[in-house]
Order: C-alpha cells, then structure tokens, then sequence
C-alpha cells in the first residue's frame, strides 16, 4: 500500500465542541497533525486581539485548521463519493489543503503582517515548499505532491472544485470559523444548518454548486456571515487592542532602527526589523513570545514603548469615536497639531482606522468580474447566482458597509498635570 | 492609513477615471508588481489577482465622496465606472501623499488604454513572475484555460511588461 492510502490500524478521533468529532483514517493526514509546523498553531488564536473583549475567544488556529479539514472530509467522503463530476483522486489533495490553509500565519497574524509588510500566504507556500516537517511529509506521498497542495490553497490548482471548497464564498474555512468563533465568543449569532448546506453541495464542471432547494440553509449563513462581521470581527474595543498591538511593533521597530540601546534585546525580532528574517526566525515566533517582550517592554526606558506595552498587557485601551472623514478631514490635522503641542505623538496616540484594513470580507455577488459568487442549481439544471433568487440576501449583499473611527488615549487628556487647557481643548474637538 | 487611500485616488484621477472594477483591480495590481508604492493585498482568485482590501477602499472613497461611482448597465453585464471628485481632489492635497512620479503617470496611461482581458492577462503572468517565462505561460493555460488566450496575445503581454518596466527604470 503507497503511503497516500495507507490508512491508521485504527481510527483517530479528536474531541470537538463544533463538530463533536473530528475523523483522521489517513496516515498523511495523521503525521501532518504531529509536525511542529502545524502544532505551532496551537500557540497562534484564531481571533487575535478578540480575547479582549469576548473573553472566551482563546481558540487557536489549530482548533480551526482541524475543523475545515473535517469538513472537507465530510464532503469529499459523504456528499461527493460516488458523484461522476467528483475525481476522487482529488481527495488527499483537498484534505491536506484544508487542514494546512491558515500554517502561514504568524502571531496576531493581522498586525504583525502589516507592521513588517508580510503575508501570511507566502510563509504557507514557504512552509509547503521549503525545508520543514510537513514538506518532508507531504513529499513521501510524491515529489510533486507539496506544491499541488500550496497550489491548492492559492488558487491556482488546476481542479476548481477543490479551490471551491477551500476557498470561495461558501467554503469549509468561513463555515467552520464562523461556527467556531460564535461558540468561543459566546455571541448568539453565527449558527447556521452546516449539516443542511453540505447535503446540497454538488460539485460541477469547475465549481460546487449548491441546490435551490438548500436556500433557506445559505441564507442563514450569509446572515450569520453579516451579523458576525459587525458583532464580533469589526468589534470597536477588538480594533483598539490591535491599533495598540500595531504602534506597539511600528515603537519597537522605529526604536530598533534609530539605535535605541533596549534594555531587553528584541533578538526575535532583529532579523524583521532589518529585513533579514529566514523561515526559520518566522517559524520562531509565536504569540506567547510576542506577550513575553510586552512584558518586557513595560520596563524599558522609551516612554511611548512602555505605555503602549502596558496598555495592551494589562488593557488599558484607547477610547474611540465615529468618524467621519469626508466632513471632518481638517479636524484630523488640526488635531495632530494638538496632540503635538500637548506632547502626545499623535503617530502612536491618534489612530485613524478603517474597515478595509480588516481581515474579513462580506458576500459579493459578483458582478463584472469580482469574486465569484454562490451558486444555485435550479432544478431546471440552470445555474443562477444566489441574491437573484433570495430576497434576504439581496437585501444585505452589495451594499456599501464602510465604518471609521479614531483612537486616542482618553486618559492621557482627562489626568491633571501640565497644559490642562490644551487638553480640554482637543477634548471638546473629539467629542 | 490616510495615506493608502489618498493614493488610490490619486491612482484614479491620474487615469481621469477607471471603467470597470477588474480594470481597476487589475491596474493597481500591475502597478503594485513593478514596485509603485500600494499596499493593498492581492490573491489569486477566478479572475486573476484581486484584493478585497482595495474593494473595500473603493467603497470607502465612494461613501466619503471622495470617488465617484457610475452605474452602467450594459444589458447582460453591468460596470462601474470610477472618477475622482472635487473633494477627493482636496483630500489628496490635505493628505500630503508624494506626488504621482512620471513613470506611474506613464504606467497608467498605458494600462488605461488596454482591455480588462488583455490586463487579466498581464496580471496572472506578473501573479506567476517567481517562474521561468515557459512555466509562467503554462500556469496561465492552466488557470485560465476558458479564456483561450493566444501566442500573439501572450507575446504581447510580455512585451508590455517589459516596456513597463523600462519606462519604470528611465524615470
């Protein structure tokens, strides 16, 4: 038996809160799971900054990989098996692309990407591709086999349907995450009929499709979807513990680059700092070591390295208003003067922040060329895209959802000390 | 963060207006490649690459008044079409962004110029420059079979990237 069949002598079976159990039969799949590689992603949460605010959300991307696998496999042995439009021997493609799709991420993978200029993709495709556990795994099932699996995963593979179930408008990532991150966060939203959803699957020519008769279910989850973007993903208190998080790196790097003699040397971070870094100081990091320089920094003499390090330990976040740019553009410059003339350096401590700098997309139904939208399979055979048909989703689908605020540290303006007018003054313009 | 949307309207009112989402999708994209300053992040999807990131930004722009977005219908499809406004263009200016530099101004003009398809084209061979030119073409058959792209058309879109390129490095 070749090692891409060869199957456990006995099942394995992780406990799941989500999915009750999560099924491993395959030998690849099983010592995957055991790489270092993927069980660093134990020590990497699924929701960043989130654990802030819904206490509960410490869940790892470990958790979520383990569940779009389980849902892949669910599909690809249940819905799909025996379908002539499925290839079956697509399946540990599939698998393997599942389970691995989030291993490039990085510690509060968001910020961290954007304070070096990184992305989370390339480190999957490194990680697939370079000298590590998983290559070394994926590469017993065949030579070719680790770049099929980092094709499938940015979608450049050549079997659309397996680019579907990874990665498209209803795929196993967004509901699994979906799912999961409701459960952690304890919020009431983002439940929906997954069990329904995956009978309606149907794989075709070069997409899943999903039967007209499974809507009601897709519309529940494209609710979910909506309702989880503004309750927790674009949760206000969550941005400002992350607007924090990002000064806090843009600090320490600007410091690193001016000379700064710390106290504690960033050594983790020397080679991001200087743009040197290998795979190997990227597979180094983790969140418990980013908390643990925080920790540090508290202590260091830069004053604007340790408040912001303190603010984020021990949550003490920055206050937010609505704004609104169009009107209140030369509000924010004339607001920068302030906060210099008060001596808060307003590129730490006045923090515009937007939507389109998050992580996390609403559904689109694809007009002119953008991503392609759900499809459904009407019982005449036609294809037609989901917001034609169900009013729900029309109504919540191609609208514009834009939202704006700016961070500041009320506290720095409230406390007694020098140029109390100053402050009162830029007070009253924030408020 | 201003700043990153103080460029895409910039990037739109130097072409004096962009038809088309995948056009202007496409475009940045281009520019991003050959090293012009964007930040918003692309992936591979059906169409080629596409960032969310700067749909989203465009949405953003239109809701603030900054950007102009027209409805088209074109009978079986629709377009957007994209134009900087008078405030946009004050923005820019209050943002205090580097002015455009001459081989962007170059860039765009030959981008605007050229069909979505052709600069669908052009992206998914800059999505796969990291191969050889002959792994580069065989990606592209692979990912975007439907579209039956030709030698003529191929070797055209190699031709406009190099001479992107060179524009680039002279200015």
């Amino acid at each position: 038996m070749s090692y891409a069949t060869q199957k456990l002598a006995e099942e394995k079976v992780f406990k799941d809160p989500v999915h009750r159990y999560i099924h491993v039969r395959d030998q690849v799949i099983w010592d995957v799971i055991g790489s270092k590689e993927f069980q660093r992603l134990r020590r990497i949460k699924q929701l960043g900054t989130t654990y802030l605010v819904f206490h509960g959300a410490e869940h790892s991307r470990f958790n979520h990989s383990l569940g779009v696998y389980e849902i892949v496999r669910r599909i690809v042995d249940d819905s799909f098996n025996g379908r002539p439009e499925w290839d079956a021997s697509e399946r540990l493609v599939v698998l393997c692309a599942a389970l691995l799709h989030d291993l490039g991420h990085g510690p509060f993978s968001h910020a961290f990407e954007n304070v070096f200029d990184l992305d989370h993709e390339e480190f999957t495709r490194a990680i697939l591709l370079g000298d590590t556990e998983v290559n070394e795994i994926l590469k017993r099932v065949s030579n070719d086999f680790p770049q099929k699996v980092a094709d499938a995963i940015a979608k450049t593979y050549p079997n659309k349907q397996v680019v579907s179930l990874i990665s498209s408008q209803i795929d196993a990532d967004r509901m699994d995450y979906l799912q999961r991150d409701a459960y952690f966060t304890g919020v009431s939203y983002g439940h929906f009929d997954m069990e329904r959803i995956l009978r309606v699957m149907r794989p075709r020519e070069d997409q899943v499709v999903i039967k007209s008769s499974g809507m009601h279910a897709v519309e529940d989850y494209i609710m979910s979807r909506y309702q989880m973007y503004w309750q927790v993903y674009f949760h206000p208190v969550s941005r400002s513990a992350e607007v924090i998080l990002t000064k806090i790196l843009h600090r320490a790097k600007a410091l690193s680059e001016s000379g700064y003699d710390f106290e504690q040397q960033p050594t983790h971070f020397k080679s991001f700092f200087e743009g040197t870094f290998s795979l190997k100081d990227y597979l180094a990091l983790d969140e418990g070591v980013l908390l643990t320089y925080f920790q540090y920094w508290i202590n260091e003499k830069d004053p604007i390295l340790s408040d912001l390090s303190d603010r984020f330990v021990n949550r003490k976040l920055f206050q937010y208003i609505e704004f609104d740019l169009a009107k209140d553009y030369m509000k924010m410059r004339e607001l920068e003067q302030l906060f210099k003339r008060a001596g808060i350096d307003p590129e730490y401590y006045l923090v515009f922040d937007s939507s389109s700098d998050l992580p996390y997309d609403f559904y689109r139904p694809g007009e002119e060329g953008e991503r392609i939208p759900i499809h459904l399979l009407m019982p005449s055979g036609e294809i037609r895209e989901l917001s034609r048909e169900s009013e729900i989703v029309e109504a919540i689908s191609g609208k514009r959802r834009t939202d704006h605020k700016l961070y500041f540290p009320e506290d720095f303006l409230t406390e007694d000390g020098k140029k109390k007018a100053l402050k009162k003054q830029i007070l009253e313009l924030l408020k | 963060m201003l700043g990153e949307h103080a460029k895409i309207i910039q990037f739109i009112g130097v072409a004096d207006g962009i038809t088309g989402r995948k056009k202007l999708q496409k475009m940045v994209y281009i520019a991003k490649k050959l090293q012009f300053p964007y930040k918003e992040k692309f992936e591979f999807h059906f169409y080629g690459p596409y960032s969310e990131e700067l749909t989203l930004r465009v949405e953003e722009l239109c809701n603030m008044g900054f950007l102009n977005e027209e409805r088209q219908d074109k009978g079986s499809y629709v377009q957007y079409k994209y134009q900087m406004t008078d405030a946009g263009e004050h923005f820019t200016q209050m943002a205090q962004v580097e002015e455009v530099s001459p081989s962007l101004i170059a860039c765009i003009e030959q981008m605007k110029q050229k069909s979505s398809r052709f600069l669908e084209l052009v992206s998914t061979l800059l999505y796969f420059d990291h191969l050889p030119k002959e792994e580069q073409i065989e990606k592209l058959h692979v990912v975007k079979g439907k579209l039956n792209f030709t030698e003529e058309e191929i070797e055209e879109a190699f031709e406009f990237v190099m001479n992107l390129m060179n524009e680039r490095a002279i200015h």
